[in-house]
């Protein structure tokens, strides 16, 4: 347990590490690949959190596809950030600062973690998912069976969605290809 | 043992994250970062077996993936200053 404590530990140092070098760096190449860095690290504490269905979406989208987009855009502009008033960086910090500062506010209410009383462990559909699924369904991860079964058709509606926004990215990028290319010509 | 192994991949993953912040060429960048794929995957398989749920080497593998896949585009957009996607101009593009 208690390397698990420092493991958690050690990774939030990382991501705030990571996090404070990403707002610091102007030239966006190396913030790119910091990005797919930062999701890295959150994907091993969601692993650390035994959720790894999140870690894998987060990992497959944060890390992978992400970051491939991003170097797609790069090759179609450039790769600098633009330098930005001093006036509009304080209303940025502002409005950052009283975003985070709500966040951990509206986390105060939430309940520890692992507690016994929370509305997870005492609502009666509990039984429902977590025992009665092993005889309907059969398979041995809940999360997987409530997302390929009981909202099956949910699951398929979403995968049409991010399949065609995939696509539209991709016809996007497309044609400037083209586009490119013809000015070559 | 088990927590051996994981103090050692996350003092290297300390390292290995020093290079990445303090790297001078972008190329110390990309290999760090590579290296840093390399060891979350390693911290994975190792937090499975230490926490008694095997199958997150699973998760692992899939993280293995990923970054070659992530480290090819990188090197790739070094290369052509695209993902060398014109394959018609260098037919060396898509290799």
């Amino acid at each position: 347990m208690t390397t698990e404590i420092l493991l958690n530990f050690g990774l939030l140092v990382f991501l705030v590490a990571v996090a404070l070098a990403l707002a610091g760096m102007r030239h966006l190449f190396p913030v790119a690949m910091l990005t797919g860095l930062y999701s890295l690290l959150s994907a091993s504490l969601f692993t650390l959190l035994n959720a790894p269905d999140v870690a894998l979406t987060e990992a497959a989208v944060g890390a992978g596809v992400t970051t491939v987009l991003f170097l797609a855009t790069f090759g179609l502009t450039r790769a600098r950030e633009k330098p930005v008033k001093a006036s509009r960086q304080v209303i940025g910090l502002v409005v950052t600062f009283a975003t985070g500062a709500m966040l951990v506010y509206a986390s105060l209410d939430m309940p520890h973690f692992g507690a016994k009383d929370t509305p997870v462990q005492t609502h009666p559909l509990r039984h429902e998912y977590l025992v009665a699924e092993q005889h309907e369904i059969d398979v041995p991860n809940t999360v997987t069976a409530v997302l390929a079964s009981y909202r099956g058709y949910d699951t398929l509606g979403e995968t049409a969605v991010v399949f065609t926004a995939g696509l539209g990215v991709l016809i996007l990028l497309g044609r400037s290809r083209r586009g490119k290319r013809s000015n070559k010509a | 043992m088990f927590i051996a192994g994981l103090i050692g991949v996350a003092m290297t993953m300390l390292l290995v994250l020093v290079r990445v912040l303090a790297g001078p060429t972008v190329y110390d960048r990309i290999l760090a970062i590579n290296l840093f794929g390399t060891k979350t995957v390693l911290l994975i398989a190792l937090l499975g077996f230490f926490a008694g749920r095997p199958e997150f080497l699973d998760l692992a593998l899939t993280y293995a993936l990923i970054n070659f896949i992530g480290t090819i585009a990188v090197l790739k957009f070094m290369q052509y200053g695209d993902l060398g996607w014109d394959s018609d101009a260098r037919d060396d593009a898509d290799v």
